[in-house]
Protein backbone atom coordinates (compact mmCIF):
# COMPACT_ATOMS: atom_id res chain seq x y z
CA UNK A 1 0.00 0.00 0.00
CA UNK A 2 0.92 3.53 -0.52
CA UNK A 3 2.42 5.69 2.02
CA UNK A 4 0.23 9.01 2.91
CA UNK A 5 3.30 11.45 1.42
CA UNK A 6 2.61 9.01 -2.07
CA UNK A 7 -1.17 9.11 -2.16
CA UNK A 8 -0.61 12.76 -1.54
CA UNK A 9 2.51 13.14 -5.04
CA UNK A 10 -0.40 10.93 -6.96
CA UNK A 11 -3.04 13.61 -6.47
CA UNK A 12 -0.51 16.88 -6.96
CA UNK A 13 0.27 15.12 -10.23
CA UNK A 14 -3.57 15.12 -11.57
CA UNK A 15 -4.20 18.57 -10.64
CA UNK A 16 -1.02 19.39 -12.19
CA UNK A 17 -2.28 18.12 -15.41
CA UNK A 18 -5.16 20.27 -15.04
CA UNK A 19 -3.02 23.56 -15.19
CA UNK A 20 -4.74 26.61 -13.86
CA UNK A 21 -8.10 26.49 -15.72
CA UNK A 22 -10.47 26.34 -12.71
CA UNK A 23 -13.28 25.84 -14.68
CA UNK A 24 -11.77 22.19 -15.17
CA UNK A 25 -10.09 21.76 -12.40
CA UNK A 26 -14.07 22.24 -10.06
CA UNK A 27 -15.66 19.58 -12.49
CA UNK A 28 -12.77 17.20 -12.07
CA UNK A 29 -13.34 17.48 -8.10
CA UNK A 30 -16.99 17.31 -8.95
CA UNK A 31 -16.22 13.79 -11.01
CA UNK A 32 -14.12 12.61 -7.89
CA UNK A 33 -16.95 12.89 -6.12
CA UNK A 34 -18.79 10.32 -8.14
CA UNK A 35 -16.23 7.67 -6.85
CA UNK A 36 -17.47 7.90 -3.30
CA UNK A 37 -18.72 4.52 -2.28
CA UNK A 38 -22.27 5.05 -1.19
CA UNK A 39 -23.38 6.11 2.31
CA UNK A 40 -25.50 3.73 4.31
CA UNK A 41 -28.70 5.08 4.77
CA UNK A 42 -29.02 4.20 8.13
CA UNK A 43 -26.05 6.57 9.29
CA UNK A 44 -27.30 9.38 7.66
CA UNK A 45 -27.93 10.62 11.82
CA UNK A 46 -27.48 14.18 12.76
CA UNK A 47 -24.67 13.39 14.88
CA UNK A 48 -22.99 12.13 12.29
CA UNK A 49 -22.77 15.57 10.05
CA UNK A 50 -20.27 18.28 10.41
CA UNK A 51 -21.68 21.65 9.39
CA UNK A 52 -20.24 23.64 7.11
CA UNK A 53 -21.79 27.39 6.20
CA UNK A 54 -23.67 25.72 3.13
CA UNK A 55 -23.01 22.05 2.05
CA UNK A 56 -23.33 19.07 4.84
CA UNK A 57 -21.20 16.43 5.60
CA UNK A 58 -22.31 12.88 7.01
CA UNK A 59 -18.99 10.57 8.21
CA UNK A 60 -18.67 7.92 10.38
CA UNK A 61 -15.55 5.75 10.96
CA UNK A 62 -15.10 2.54 12.10
CA UNK A 63 -11.92 0.53 12.91
CA UNK A 64 -11.23 -3.09 11.54
CA UNK A 65 -7.35 -4.91 12.39
CA UNK A 66 -5.70 -1.52 14.01
CA UNK A 67 -6.74 0.37 11.06
CA UNK A 68 -9.50 3.21 10.44
CA UNK A 69 -11.93 2.72 7.71
CA UNK A 70 -14.22 6.00 6.80
CA UNK A 71 -17.15 6.54 5.24
CA UNK A 72 -18.91 9.92 4.35
CA UNK A 73 -21.04 11.79 1.77
CA UNK A 74 -22.20 15.30 1.45
CA UNK A 75 -25.71 17.05 -0.35
CA UNK A 76 -23.13 19.07 -2.89
CA UNK A 77 -21.26 17.46 -5.45
CA UNK A 78 -18.19 19.63 -5.19
CA UNK A 79 -17.90 18.55 -1.16
CA UNK A 80 -17.96 14.67 -1.88
CA UNK A 81 -14.96 15.26 -4.38
CA UNK A 82 -12.94 17.08 -1.79
CA UNK A 83 -14.24 13.78 1.06
CA UNK A 84 -13.28 11.48 -1.51
CA UNK A 85 -9.72 13.24 -1.70
CA UNK A 86 -9.50 12.69 2.34
CA UNK A 87 -10.42 9.45 2.37
CA UNK A 88 -8.04 8.32 -0.48
CA UNK A 89 -5.18 9.97 1.58
CA UNK A 90 -6.37 8.61 5.10
CA UNK A 91 -8.57 5.62 4.67
CA UNK A 92 -7.31 2.69 5.65
CA UNK A 93 -4.56 3.51 8.09
CA UNK A 94 -3.08 3.37 11.66
CA UNK A 95 -4.64 6.11 14.20
CA UNK A 96 -1.03 7.36 14.09
CA UNK A 97 -0.32 7.52 10.69
CA UNK A 98 -3.96 9.88 10.26
CA UNK A 99 -3.12 11.92 13.33
CA UNK A 100 0.91 12.53 12.02
CA UNK A 101 -0.13 13.36 8.35
CA UNK A 102 0.22 16.24 7.05
CA UNK A 103 -1.83 17.13 4.00
CA UNK A 104 0.19 19.32 1.79
CA UNK A 105 -1.84 18.35 -0.91
CA UNK A 106 -4.58 20.58 -0.23
CA UNK A 107 -2.21 23.47 0.11
CA UNK A 108 -0.03 22.67 -2.69
CA UNK A 109 -2.72 21.94 -5.10
CA UNK A 110 -4.06 25.38 -4.15
CA UNK A 111 -7.26 24.24 -3.26
CA UNK A 112 -8.31 27.43 -1.36
CA UNK A 113 -8.08 29.37 -4.19
CA UNK A 114 -9.94 26.91 -6.38
CA UNK A 115 -12.99 26.06 -3.37
CA UNK A 116 -13.16 29.37 -1.56
CA UNK A 117 -12.91 30.53 2.05
CA UNK A 118 -16.03 28.57 3.16
CA UNK A 119 -15.67 25.64 1.61
CA UNK A 120 -11.82 25.88 2.65
CA UNK A 121 -13.31 25.89 6.12
CA UNK A 122 -15.44 22.97 5.46
CA UNK A 123 -12.54 20.85 4.24
CA UNK A 124 -10.78 21.68 7.50
CA UNK A 125 -13.79 21.21 9.55
CA UNK A 126 -13.18 17.40 7.99
CA UNK A 127 -9.86 16.83 8.34
CA UNK A 128 -10.10 17.88 12.16
CA UNK A 129 -13.26 15.83 12.71
CA UNK A 130 -11.02 12.44 11.21
CA UNK A 131 -8.12 12.96 13.40
CA UNK A 132 -10.32 13.13 16.10
CA UNK A 133 -11.93 9.67 15.08
CA UNK A 134 -8.15 8.50 14.73
CA UNK A 135 -7.66 9.88 17.76
CA UNK A 136 -10.42 7.76 19.78
CA UNK A 137 -9.33 4.93 17.86
CA UNK A 138 -5.93 5.38 18.91
CA UNK A 139 -6.73 5.95 22.51
CA UNK A 140 -9.01 2.89 22.89
CA UNK A 141 -5.74 0.47 21.25
CA UNK A 142 -3.54 1.70 24.05
CA UNK A 143 -6.19 1.37 26.74
CA UNK B 1 -33.71 58.57 -24.43
CA UNK B 2 -32.60 54.74 -23.23
CA UNK B 3 -29.29 54.99 -20.83
CA UNK B 4 -25.68 54.57 -22.16
CA UNK B 5 -24.88 51.30 -20.44
CA UNK B 6 -21.44 51.49 -21.71
CA UNK B 7 -20.88 54.96 -20.37
CA UNK B 8 -22.55 54.27 -17.31
CA UNK B 9 -19.54 50.91 -16.66
CA UNK B 10 -17.16 53.58 -17.12
CA UNK B 11 -18.14 54.88 -13.72
CA UNK B 12 -17.50 51.46 -12.21
CA UNK B 13 -13.62 50.48 -11.79
CA UNK B 14 -15.05 47.81 -10.23
CA UNK B 15 -16.37 45.78 -13.21
CA UNK B 16 -13.18 46.19 -15.35
CA UNK B 17 -11.45 42.79 -14.40
CA UNK B 18 -11.01 39.60 -14.78
CA UNK B 19 -11.43 36.72 -12.43
CA UNK B 20 -10.19 33.20 -13.05
CA UNK B 21 -8.87 34.65 -16.35
CA UNK B 22 -12.72 35.69 -17.48
CA UNK B 23 -13.94 38.67 -17.28
CA UNK B 24 -16.19 39.52 -14.16
CA UNK B 25 -19.97 39.48 -14.95
CA UNK B 26 -21.02 41.00 -11.33
CA UNK B 27 -24.72 39.75 -10.54
CA UNK B 28 -24.63 40.00 -6.78
CA UNK B 29 -26.02 43.31 -6.68
CA UNK B 30 -29.34 42.69 -3.99
CA UNK B 31 -26.13 41.69 -1.30
CA UNK B 32 -24.63 45.55 -2.49
CA UNK B 33 -23.46 47.17 -5.48
CA UNK B 34 -20.50 48.45 -7.15
CA UNK B 35 -19.91 51.77 -6.29
CA UNK B 36 -19.43 54.68 -9.17
CA UNK B 37 -16.21 56.46 -9.28
CA UNK B 38 -17.88 60.06 -7.79
CA UNK B 39 -17.94 58.16 -4.46
CA UNK B 40 -14.83 57.20 -4.27
CA UNK B 41 -13.57 60.74 -5.11
CA UNK B 42 -15.77 61.94 -2.85
CA UNK B 43 -14.61 59.66 0.00
CA UNK B 44 -11.04 60.63 -0.59
CA UNK B 45 -11.59 64.29 -1.16
CA UNK B 46 -13.54 64.04 2.50
CA UNK B 47 -10.49 62.76 4.37
CA UNK B 48 -7.85 64.81 2.53
CA UNK B 49 -9.87 68.33 2.80
CA UNK B 50 -12.17 68.63 4.71
CA UNK B 51 -11.45 65.43 7.74
CA UNK B 52 -13.06 66.51 10.94
CA UNK B 53 -15.72 66.25 13.74
CA UNK B 54 -18.89 67.35 12.89
CA UNK B 55 -21.14 69.60 14.65
CA UNK B 56 -19.72 72.20 17.62
CA UNK B 57 -16.40 72.49 15.85
CA UNK B 58 -15.06 75.95 16.12
CA UNK B 59 -13.19 75.58 12.76
CA UNK B 60 -13.14 75.36 8.91
CA UNK B 61 -12.57 72.01 8.52
CA UNK B 62 -15.37 71.10 11.10
CA UNK B 63 -17.84 73.57 9.56
CA UNK B 64 -17.36 72.21 6.14
CA UNK B 65 -17.62 68.43 7.28
CA UNK B 66 -20.48 69.33 8.70
CA UNK B 67 -22.24 71.27 5.81
CA UNK B 68 -21.72 68.35 3.56
CA UNK B 69 -22.77 65.72 6.31
CA UNK B 70 -25.98 67.71 7.19
CA UNK B 71 -26.72 68.03 2.92
CA UNK B 72 -26.72 64.57 2.66
CA UNK B 73 -29.48 64.29 5.06
CA UNK B 74 -31.21 66.69 2.71
CA UNK B 75 -30.44 64.93 -0.45
CA UNK B 76 -32.24 61.54 1.28
CA UNK B 77 -35.03 63.65 2.10
CA UNK B 78 -35.71 64.65 -1.36
CA UNK B 79 -34.48 60.88 -2.51
CA UNK B 80 -37.25 59.88 -0.90
CA UNK B 81 -39.93 62.53 -0.75
CA UNK B 82 -40.06 62.70 3.14
CA UNK B 83 -41.16 66.17 4.50
CA UNK B 84 -38.60 67.08 6.60
CA UNK B 85 -34.52 66.33 6.89
CA UNK B 86 -35.09 65.69 10.57
CA UNK B 87 -36.79 62.94 9.80
CA UNK B 88 -33.43 60.94 8.27
CA UNK B 89 -31.86 59.31 10.67
CA UNK B 90 -28.51 57.98 9.96
CA UNK B 91 -27.79 54.30 10.98
CA UNK B 92 -24.88 51.41 10.19
CA UNK B 93 -27.68 49.98 7.79
CA UNK B 94 -30.69 48.39 7.47
CA UNK B 95 -30.31 46.09 10.13
CA UNK B 96 -29.67 48.79 12.76
CA UNK B 97 -32.29 50.82 11.07
CA UNK B 98 -35.13 47.95 12.00
CA UNK B 99 -33.20 47.10 15.56
CA UNK B 100 -33.50 51.06 16.54
CA UNK B 101 -37.49 50.84 15.55
CA UNK B 102 -37.74 47.44 17.80
CA UNK B 103 -35.49 48.20 20.78
CA UNK B 104 -37.70 52.16 20.78
CA UNK B 105 -40.85 51.89 19.48
CA UNK B 106 -41.08 48.72 19.92
CA UNK B 107 -39.93 48.54 23.65
CA UNK B 108 -42.02 51.49 24.60
CA UNK B 109 -45.37 50.31 23.18
CA UNK B 110 -45.69 46.78 22.18
CA UNK B 111 -47.48 45.22 26.20
CA UNK B 112 -48.33 41.92 26.74
CA UNK B 113 -51.10 40.19 24.33
CA UNK B 114 -50.00 43.52 21.95
CA UNK B 115 -49.19 41.74 18.07
CA UNK B 116 -46.54 42.67 15.45
CA UNK B 117 -47.24 40.82 11.64
CA UNK B 118 -44.50 40.18 9.44
CA UNK B 119 -44.89 38.13 6.36
CA UNK B 120 -43.19 34.57 5.09
CA UNK B 121 -40.69 36.42 2.80
CA UNK B 122 -38.78 38.89 5.84
CA UNK B 123 -34.85 38.96 5.69
CA UNK B 124 -33.98 37.78 9.16
CA UNK B 125 -33.22 40.82 10.23
CA UNK B 126 -37.20 42.17 9.90
CA UNK B 127 -37.39 38.55 12.05
CA UNK B 128 -35.44 38.10 14.86
CA UNK B 129 -35.64 42.30 16.47
CA UNK B 130 -39.46 41.47 16.61
CA UNK B 131 -38.69 38.26 18.25
CA UNK B 132 -36.41 39.75 20.69
CA UNK B 133 -39.10 42.60 21.44
CA UNK B 134 -41.73 40.02 21.49
CA UNK B 135 -39.96 37.64 24.02
CA UNK B 136 -39.89 40.27 26.60
CA UNK B 137 -42.73 42.19 26.66
CA UNK B 138 -44.83 39.46 25.79
CA UNK B 139 -45.61 40.74 22.30
CA UNK B 140 -47.13 38.40 19.32
CA UNK B 141 -45.67 37.74 16.14
CA UNK B 142 -47.82 37.09 13.45
CA UNK B 143 -46.63 36.10 10.07
CA UNK B 144 -48.87 36.67 6.49
CA UNK B 145 -48.54 33.95 4.13
CA UNK B 146 -47.58 33.51 0.77
CA UNK B 147 -48.60 31.50 -2.37
CA UNK B 148 -46.36 29.35 -4.61
CA UNK B 149 -45.39 32.16 -6.78
CA UNK B 150 -44.00 34.45 -3.94
CA UNK B 151 -46.28 37.00 -3.10
CA UNK B 152 -48.46 37.88 -0.49
CA UNK B 153 -52.02 36.39 0.55
CA UNK B 154 -53.27 40.02 1.07
CA UNK B 155 -56.89 38.45 2.42
CA UNK B 156 -55.15 36.58 5.15
CA UNK B 157 -53.25 39.58 5.96
CA UNK B 158 -56.51 41.06 6.49
CA UNK B 159 -57.46 38.69 8.40
CA UNK B 160 -54.45 38.98 10.93
CA UNK B 161 -55.33 42.35 11.67
CA UNK B 162 -56.96 43.18 14.79
CA UNK B 163 -56.91 46.45 17.54
CA UNK B 164 -54.58 44.58 19.17
CA UNK B 165 -52.13 45.04 16.28
CA UNK B 166 -49.45 47.82 17.04
CA UNK B 167 -47.03 46.94 13.91
CA UNK B 168 -46.42 45.69 10.80
CA UNK B 169 -43.26 45.46 9.13
CA UNK B 170 -43.15 44.22 6.29
CA UNK B 171 -39.94 44.07 3.10
CA UNK B 172 -40.95 46.32 -0.24
CA UNK B 173 -39.11 43.99 -2.29
CA UNK B 174 -37.97 40.23 -1.42
CA UNK B 175 -34.73 39.96 -1.51
CA UNK B 176 -34.45 36.41 -1.90
CA UNK B 177 -37.12 36.27 -4.32
CA UNK B 178 -37.43 39.76 -5.82
CA UNK B 179 -41.43 40.12 -5.27
CA UNK B 180 -42.69 43.52 -4.86
CA UNK B 181 -45.12 44.27 -2.36
CA UNK B 182 -48.45 45.74 -2.89
CA UNK B 183 -47.27 48.07 0.46
CA UNK B 184 -49.63 50.71 0.20
CA UNK B 185 -52.86 48.29 0.07
CA UNK B 186 -50.57 46.82 3.32
CA UNK B 187 -50.17 50.45 4.64
CA UNK B 188 -53.39 51.58 4.38
CA UNK B 189 -55.05 48.48 6.22
CA UNK B 190 -52.92 48.50 8.63
CA UNK B 191 -53.71 52.23 9.53
CA UNK B 192 -57.34 50.82 9.72
CA UNK B 193 -56.42 49.49 13.00
CA UNK B 194 -54.64 51.59 13.85
CA UNK B 195 -50.75 49.75 13.59
CA UNK B 196 -47.87 51.88 12.29
CA UNK B 197 -45.80 50.21 9.44
CA UNK B 198 -42.43 50.17 8.80
CA UNK B 199 -41.12 49.48 5.49
CA UNK B 200 -37.70 46.89 5.01
CA UNK B 201 -36.47 49.22 1.88
CA UNK B 202 -33.62 47.22 1.43
CA UNK B 203 -34.07 45.83 -1.87
CA UNK B 204 -36.68 48.53 -3.25
CA UNK B 205 -34.66 51.78 -3.35
CA UNK B 206 -32.55 51.15 -5.50
CA UNK B 207 -35.22 50.00 -7.99
CA UNK B 208 -38.61 51.77 -7.42
CA UNK B 209 -39.45 55.28 -6.94
CA UNK B 210 -40.15 56.23 -3.55
CA UNK B 211 -42.20 58.76 -1.58
CA UNK B 212 -42.95 58.01 2.04
CA UNK B 213 -45.74 60.53 2.17
CA UNK B 214 -47.63 59.42 -0.65
CA UNK B 215 -46.98 55.69 0.69
CA UNK B 216 -47.79 56.78 4.23
CA UNK B 217 -45.66 54.54 5.80
CA UNK B 218 -44.01 55.26 9.35
CA UNK B 219 -40.54 54.21 8.97
CA UNK B 220 -38.76 52.95 6.13
CA UNK B 221 -35.36 51.41 6.56
CA UNK B 222 -32.61 51.13 3.90
CA UNK B 223 -29.10 50.70 3.74
CA UNK B 224 -26.26 53.03 1.47
CA UNK B 225 -24.16 50.24 -0.02
CA UNK B 226 -27.10 48.61 -2.03
CA UNK B 227 -27.99 52.07 -3.38
CA UNK B 228 -24.08 52.58 -5.35
CA UNK B 229 -23.15 53.71 -1.83
CA UNK B 230 -20.59 53.23 0.58
CA UNK B 231 -20.62 50.09 2.97
CA UNK B 232 -21.36 50.57 6.76
CA UNK B 233 -24.16 52.86 6.55
CA UNK B 234 -27.83 53.11 6.46
CA UNK B 235 -30.93 55.31 6.68
CA UNK B 236 -34.01 54.77 9.03
CA UNK B 237 -36.96 57.37 8.16
CA UNK B 238 -39.82 57.81 10.38
CA UNK B 239 -42.67 60.33 10.77
CA UNK B 240 -41.48 63.34 12.96
CA UNK B 241 -44.31 62.63 15.68
CA UNK B 242 -43.85 59.14 15.76
CA UNK B 243 -39.75 59.60 16.22
CA UNK B 244 -40.54 61.74 18.69
CA UNK B 245 -42.31 59.53 21.30
CA UNK B 246 -39.68 57.33 21.16
CA UNK B 247 -36.92 57.01 23.79
CA UNK B 248 -33.72 57.35 22.27
CA UNK B 249 -31.56 53.93 20.66
CA UNK B 250 -28.03 54.52 21.97
CA UNK B 251 -27.08 56.87 25.07
CA UNK B 252 -23.89 58.57 24.46
CA UNK B 253 -22.32 62.53 22.57
CA UNK B 254 -24.58 64.28 20.52
CA UNK B 255 -27.71 62.28 21.05
CA UNK B 256 -28.24 64.75 24.41
CA UNK B 257 -29.31 68.46 25.25
CA UNK B 258 -27.78 68.83 29.08
CA UNK B 259 -26.10 66.07 31.04
CA UNK B 260 -26.06 66.46 34.60
CA UNK B 261 -25.50 63.19 36.99
CA UNK B 262 -29.29 63.54 38.36
CA UNK B 263 -30.91 63.53 35.10
CA UNK B 264 -30.31 63.65 31.29
CA UNK B 265 -32.60 66.12 29.01
CA UNK B 266 -32.47 64.39 24.90
CA UNK B 267 -31.59 66.14 21.85
CA UNK B 268 -34.58 66.93 19.30
CA UNK B 269 -34.43 64.51 16.44
CA UNK B 270 -32.64 62.94 14.49
CA UNK B 271 -29.88 63.64 16.68
CA UNK B 272 -31.69 62.35 19.51
CA UNK B 273 -30.81 58.83 17.12
CA UNK B 274 -27.32 59.88 16.35
CA UNK B 275 -25.57 59.00 19.20
CA UNK B 276 -21.43 59.19 19.06
CA UNK B 277 -19.12 60.47 16.53
CA UNK B 278 -21.34 59.38 13.13
CA UNK B 279 -19.73 57.65 9.87
CA UNK B 280 -19.20 60.87 8.35
CA UNK B 281 -16.99 60.03 5.41
CA UNK B 282 -19.70 57.95 3.98
CA UNK B 283 -22.25 60.04 4.64
CA UNK B 284 -20.95 62.52 2.44
CA UNK B 285 -20.20 60.10 -0.31
CA UNK B 286 -23.61 58.38 -0.43
CA UNK B 287 -24.65 62.16 -2.09
CA UNK B 288 -22.70 61.03 -4.70
CA UNK B 289 -24.65 57.74 -5.05
CA UNK B 290 -27.98 59.30 -4.59
CA UNK B 291 -26.71 61.95 -7.80
CA UNK B 292 -25.85 59.71 -9.85
CA UNK B 293 -29.10 57.58 -9.40
CA UNK B 294 -31.26 61.02 -9.57
CA UNK B 295 -28.99 61.79 -12.48
CA UNK B 296 -29.95 58.63 -14.60
CA UNK B 297 -33.58 58.25 -13.16
CA UNK B 298 -34.85 55.64 -11.21
CA UNK B 299 -37.65 55.35 -14.27
CA UNK B 300 -34.74 54.12 -16.86
CA UNK B 301 -33.03 52.48 -14.54
CA UNK B 302 -36.06 50.28 -13.72
CA UNK B 303 -36.96 50.19 -17.51
CA UNK B 304 -33.38 49.08 -17.89
CA UNK B 305 -33.51 46.50 -15.12
CA UNK B 306 -36.85 44.99 -16.26
CA UNK B 307 -35.35 44.21 -19.67
CA UNK B 308 -32.62 42.57 -18.09
CA UNK B 309 -34.89 40.25 -16.55
CA UNK B 310 -37.05 39.59 -18.76
CA UNK B 311 -34.56 39.04 -20.83
CA UNK B 312 -32.84 36.28 -18.49
CA UNK B 313 -36.48 34.66 -17.95
CA UNK B 314 -36.73 34.32 -21.59
CA UNK B 315 -33.61 32.18 -22.24
CA UNK B 316 -33.78 30.52 -18.45
CA UNK B 317 -37.03 29.31 -19.33
CA UNK B 318 -35.71 26.95 -22.60
CA UNK B 319 -32.99 25.25 -20.17
CA UNK B 320 -33.81 21.78 -19.11
CA UNK B 321 -33.69 21.31 -15.19
CA UNK B 322 -34.26 25.53 -14.55
CA UNK B 323 -36.44 25.20 -11.61
CA UNK B 324 -37.25 29.38 -11.23
CA UNK B 325 -38.12 30.36 -7.28
CA UNK B 326 -40.36 33.33 -6.76
CA UNK B 327 -42.05 33.60 -9.86
CA UNK B 328 -44.28 36.90 -8.76
CA UNK B 329 -46.23 39.06 -11.31
CA UNK B 330 -44.59 42.21 -9.82
CA UNK B 331 -40.87 42.14 -9.59
CA UNK B 332 -36.85 43.93 -9.33
CA UNK B 333 -34.87 42.57 -11.23
CA UNK B 334 -33.75 39.28 -9.13
CA UNK B 335 -33.75 36.11 -10.93
CA UNK B 336 -33.80 33.01 -7.77
CA UNK B 337 -33.42 29.61 -8.67
CA UNK B 338 -32.59 25.80 -8.52
CA UNK B 339 -31.42 23.24 -11.33
CA UNK B 340 -32.84 20.08 -10.89
CA UNK B 341 -30.56 17.57 -9.45
CA UNK B 342 -27.57 20.19 -8.20
CA UNK B 343 -27.17 21.93 -5.00
CA UNK B 344 -27.42 25.31 -5.56
CA UNK B 345 -23.34 26.28 -4.11
CA UNK B 346 -22.21 24.04 -6.33
CA UNK B 347 -23.68 25.77 -9.05
CA UNK B 348 -22.88 28.95 -7.78
CA UNK B 349 -19.01 27.85 -7.52
CA UNK B 350 -19.32 26.61 -11.38
CA UNK B 351 -20.76 30.22 -12.14
CA UNK B 352 -17.93 31.50 -9.91
CA UNK B 353 -15.11 29.57 -12.33
CA UNK B 354 -17.07 30.66 -15.28
CA UNK B 355 -16.12 34.56 -13.68
CA UNK B 356 -19.67 35.38 -13.01
CA UNK B 357 -20.40 36.40 -9.45
CA UNK B 358 -24.00 35.50 -8.15
CA UNK B 359 -25.09 34.43 -4.17
CA UNK B 360 -25.85 30.96 -2.87
CA UNK B 361 -27.77 29.65 0.12
CA UNK B 362 -31.05 30.57 2.26
CA UNK B 363 -30.64 34.55 1.53
CA UNK B 364 -30.86 35.11 5.67
CA UNK B 365 -34.88 33.74 4.78
CA UNK B 366 -35.30 30.37 6.10
CA UNK B 367 -38.61 30.52 6.93
CA UNK B 368 -38.96 31.62 3.41
CA UNK B 369 -36.79 28.81 1.93
CA UNK B 370 -38.54 26.40 4.25
CA UNK B 371 -41.84 27.54 2.77
CA UNK B 372 -40.67 26.53 -0.31
CA UNK B 373 -39.42 23.11 0.52
CA UNK B 374 -36.02 24.07 -0.47
CA UNK B 375 -32.27 24.21 1.16
CA UNK B 376 -31.26 27.36 -0.79
CA UNK B 377 -31.52 28.79 -4.48
CA UNK B 378 -28.96 30.38 -6.63
CA UNK B 379 -29.44 34.22 -6.88
CA UNK B 380 -28.50 36.49 -10.05
CA UNK B 381 -29.46 40.52 -9.26
CA UNK B 382 -28.79 42.70 -12.06
CA UNK B 383 -28.16 46.49 -11.53
CA UNK B 384 -27.79 49.21 -13.87
CA UNK B 385 -24.51 48.82 -15.29
CA UNK B 386 -25.20 45.06 -16.11
CA UNK B 387 -26.08 44.21 -20.16
CA UNK B 388 -27.70 41.82 -21.86
CA UNK B 389 -24.48 40.69 -23.11
CA UNK B 390 -23.76 39.65 -19.45
CA UNK B 391 -27.40 37.76 -19.22
CA UNK B 392 -26.07 35.67 -22.15
CA UNK B 393 -23.25 34.57 -20.43
CA UNK B 394 -25.10 33.53 -17.55
CA UNK B 395 -27.61 31.52 -19.22
CA UNK B 396 -25.02 29.68 -21.57
CA UNK B 397 -23.20 29.18 -18.30
CA UNK B 398 -26.19 28.07 -16.52
CA UNK B 399 -27.41 25.70 -19.49
CA UNK B 400 -24.23 23.97 -19.62
CA UNK B 401 -23.92 23.30 -15.52
CA UNK B 402 -27.59 21.80 -15.87
CA UNK B 403 -26.12 19.69 -18.39
CA UNK B 404 -24.28 17.98 -15.84
CA UNK B 405 -27.33 16.46 -14.32
CA UNK B 406 -30.48 17.03 -16.61
CA UNK B 407 -29.91 14.89 -19.85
Amino acid sequence: MSTIKEVQDEIISEFEILGDDKESTIFYIMELGANLKPFPESERKEEHIIKGCQSKVWLIADEKEGKVKFQADSNTDITKGLIYLLIRVLNDRRPEEILHADLDFIQKIGMGGIIGSQRSNGLAAMIKQMKLYALAFQTKQNA
Amino acid sequence: MSLNIDQIRGLFPVLHQEVHGKPLVYFDNAATTQKPKAVLNALQDYYEKDNSNIHRGAHALADRATRDYEETREVVKDFIGAREAAEIIFTKGTTESINLVAQTFGRKFIGKGDEIIISTMEHHSNIVPWQMVCEEKGGILKIIPINEAGEILFEEFEKLLTPKTKLVSIVHASNALGTINPVKKIIDAAHAVGAKVLLDGAQSTSHLDIDVLDLNCDFLAFSAHKLYGPTGLGVLYGKREVLEVMPPFLGGGEMIKEVTFEKTTYNEIPFKFEAGTPNIADVIAFKAALNFIQDLTKTKIRSHEDGLLAHANDLMKEIKGFIPVGIAKEKVSVLSFNINGMHPFDVGQMLDAKGIAVRTGHHCTQPLMKRFGIEGTVRASFAVYNTKTEIEKLAEGVAQIARLKNK
